[in-house]
């Protein structure tokens, strides 16, 4: 039977109390959301926290909305509700494709957005999906709150930008054209799409290698793409070098294979008991073109 | 800590550790034996329970974090001394061997047709896939909802005030 080591338990209610209670436990505190990360690690002794700080009850953090011109996803949404979310489908639809194979649907019910992503696990998905949509994260401290690229988020596996004492309250999506010139120096609007695209060796399970795609199109032209990708090393969950190939380009299937050629070329996966390196490198260039080809047909949709 | 747990509509009091877990709260503490423990490491789903309204795997949750809650375990299926249909099909159509996993198996069917009342056999694997069955007993398994679906409880008489 495994155990966790004992440690003290919190509940908040509202991000400054959570705030408050992290300070007053110092560093060896830490938020509990779903629990499906931190709980097996607690039980295996690889994490042995000396205080839990529950935030499900923290409302503000399970909010799913658009404001600002940006889709706002709290820390604290369950996977299930993302997935159930029809504004985020509807703008998003990369967020769907990716919560329909982040685990199974009872996980899913606990699981959330923010412990995902806080957790970083290098096979994570979430992390691919809002990378390739050029997501920020927003954090909240003693010292304020700051705004921060999902493409500066990760400094390594397991490890993030989130301090201890802070919080992530949610992630944000720029919905273009927004308020603030978001959009098409026409005037005009983007045609966007987006796609994930994920091979595991059974329903369920963690991916040997997944691909996410963002297209934004105007004159025929693609105006910036966003491509994320997990569990092959890629640094930060993202291939610019291959978004660089599309950049300006007319869309065909030849520079959609190009594009994965390069992502393939620039991630690093090792080999592990999910499959070997060389069949993970060639899974991600064939996903990231697969799912350029569907980000593709959705824009056109 | 003392915490309360409502626990199949009875609230429940206990003096626990942070640290347990609340299949072992359910089991242990509670006597409630028909929330079965398996793998342990969330990927089995022997140890489904609802958790206000939704199925979780209770061997992932802390019993602290279902103070203040609603939990329902596979003996609250019943409803004043009647089986519910997805206890009667799983009887009906052989939907369990050894019986380990099907507590796990039925709280998430339930779940499942109070969502989505006629679900195709695909609805109900990927509601499943989550949980396995040591037996390997899937068709039976499938077969068993889908007899729930067939035979919904008769609603209570609705009451005119
Ligand atoms: C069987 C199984 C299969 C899975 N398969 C997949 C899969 O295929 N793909 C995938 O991507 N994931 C998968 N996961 C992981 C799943 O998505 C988890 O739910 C997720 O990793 C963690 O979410 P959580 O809310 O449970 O986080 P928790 O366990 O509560 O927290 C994880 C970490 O994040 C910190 N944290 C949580 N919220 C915040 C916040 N708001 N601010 C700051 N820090 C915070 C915690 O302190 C902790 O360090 C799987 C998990 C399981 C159990
Ligand atoms: S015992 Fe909880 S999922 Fe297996
Ligand atoms: S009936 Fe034996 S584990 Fe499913």
């Amino acid at each position: 039977m495994q155990v966790p080591a004992n440690f003290e338990y919190e509940k908040a209610t509202t991000v400054e109390e959570t705030l408050a209670l992290l300070a007053r436990h110092g560093d060896e505190a830490r938020v509990v959301a779903g629990g499906h990360s931190l709980l097996p690690m607690m039980k295996l002794r690889l994490a042995q926290p000396e205080a839990l700080i529950d935030i499900n009850d923290v409302a503000e953090l399970a909010r799913i909305r658009i404001e600002g011109g940006m889709l706002c996803v709290g820390a604290l949404v369950r996977h299930a509700e993302l997935l159930d979310s029809p504004v985020a489908g509807e703008h998003f639809p990369i967020l769907h494709d990716a919560e329909r194979v982040i685990a199974d649907p009872v996980v899913r019910n606990r699981g959330t957005v923010g412990g995902s992503l806080c957790q970083a696990d290098p096979s994570e998905d979430l992390s691919a999906a809002f990378g390739a949509l050029k997501a920020s994260a927003v954090i909240r401290g003693p010292d304020g709150e700051r705004t921060v690229s999902l493409r500066e988020f990760h400094t390594g596996p397991y490890e993030t930008v989130v301090e201890p004492g802070e919080l992530l309250i949610e992630l944000r999506i720029p919905i273009r054209p927004g308020v603030g010139g978001g959009g098409p120096p026409s005037g005009g609007r983007y045609q966007h799409g987006s796609a994930y695209e994920k091979v595991e060796r059974r329903v369920g399970d963690w991916p040997l290698a997944a691909a996410g795609a963002a297209l934004w199109l105007e004159g025929g032209r693609i105006a910036d793409a966003g491509i994320g990708l997990t569990a092959v090393r890629a640094e930060h969950f993202v291939a610019p070098e291959a978004e660089e190939v599309l950049r300006g380009a007319v869309p065909s299937e030849e520079v959609f294979a190009e594009a994965g050629r390069v992502a393939a070329e620039h991630c690093d996966p090792g080999s592990d008991q999910r499959g070997p390196a060389d069949y993970k490198r060639h899974l991600a260039g064939e996903l990231t073109t697969r799912a350029l080809r569907r980000a593709y047909g959705r824009s056109q949709a | 800590m003392n915490i309360t747990v409502t626990v199949n509509g009875q609230p429940c009091t206990r003096d626990v550790e942070p640290r347990l877990l609340l299949v072992h709260f359910l089991r242990d503490e509670l006597d409630l034996t028909g929330t079965h423990w398996g793998c342990d490491t969330s990927n089995c789903g022997a140890c489904v329970v609802w958790l206000d309204d939704v199925p979780v795997k209770s061997c992932t949750v802390l019993a602290v974090m279902a103070s203040g809650r609603e939990v329902r375990t596979v003996e609250g299926l019943e409803r004043d001394g009647e089986l519910d249909p997805v206890q009667k099909g799983f009887s009906e159509c052989h939907g369990l061997q050894c019986g380990f996993c099907t507590p796990g198996m039925m709280m998430t069917s339930r779940w499942l047709l109070d969502r989505s009342p006629d679900p195709t056999e695909a609805e109900i694997r990927e509601a499943l896939s989550g949980q396995i069955c040591r037996c390997t007993g899937y068709e039976n398994i499938v077969r068993s909802v889908r007899w729930a679906a067939e035979h919904p409880a008769e609603k209570p008489e609705e009451v005119t005030p």
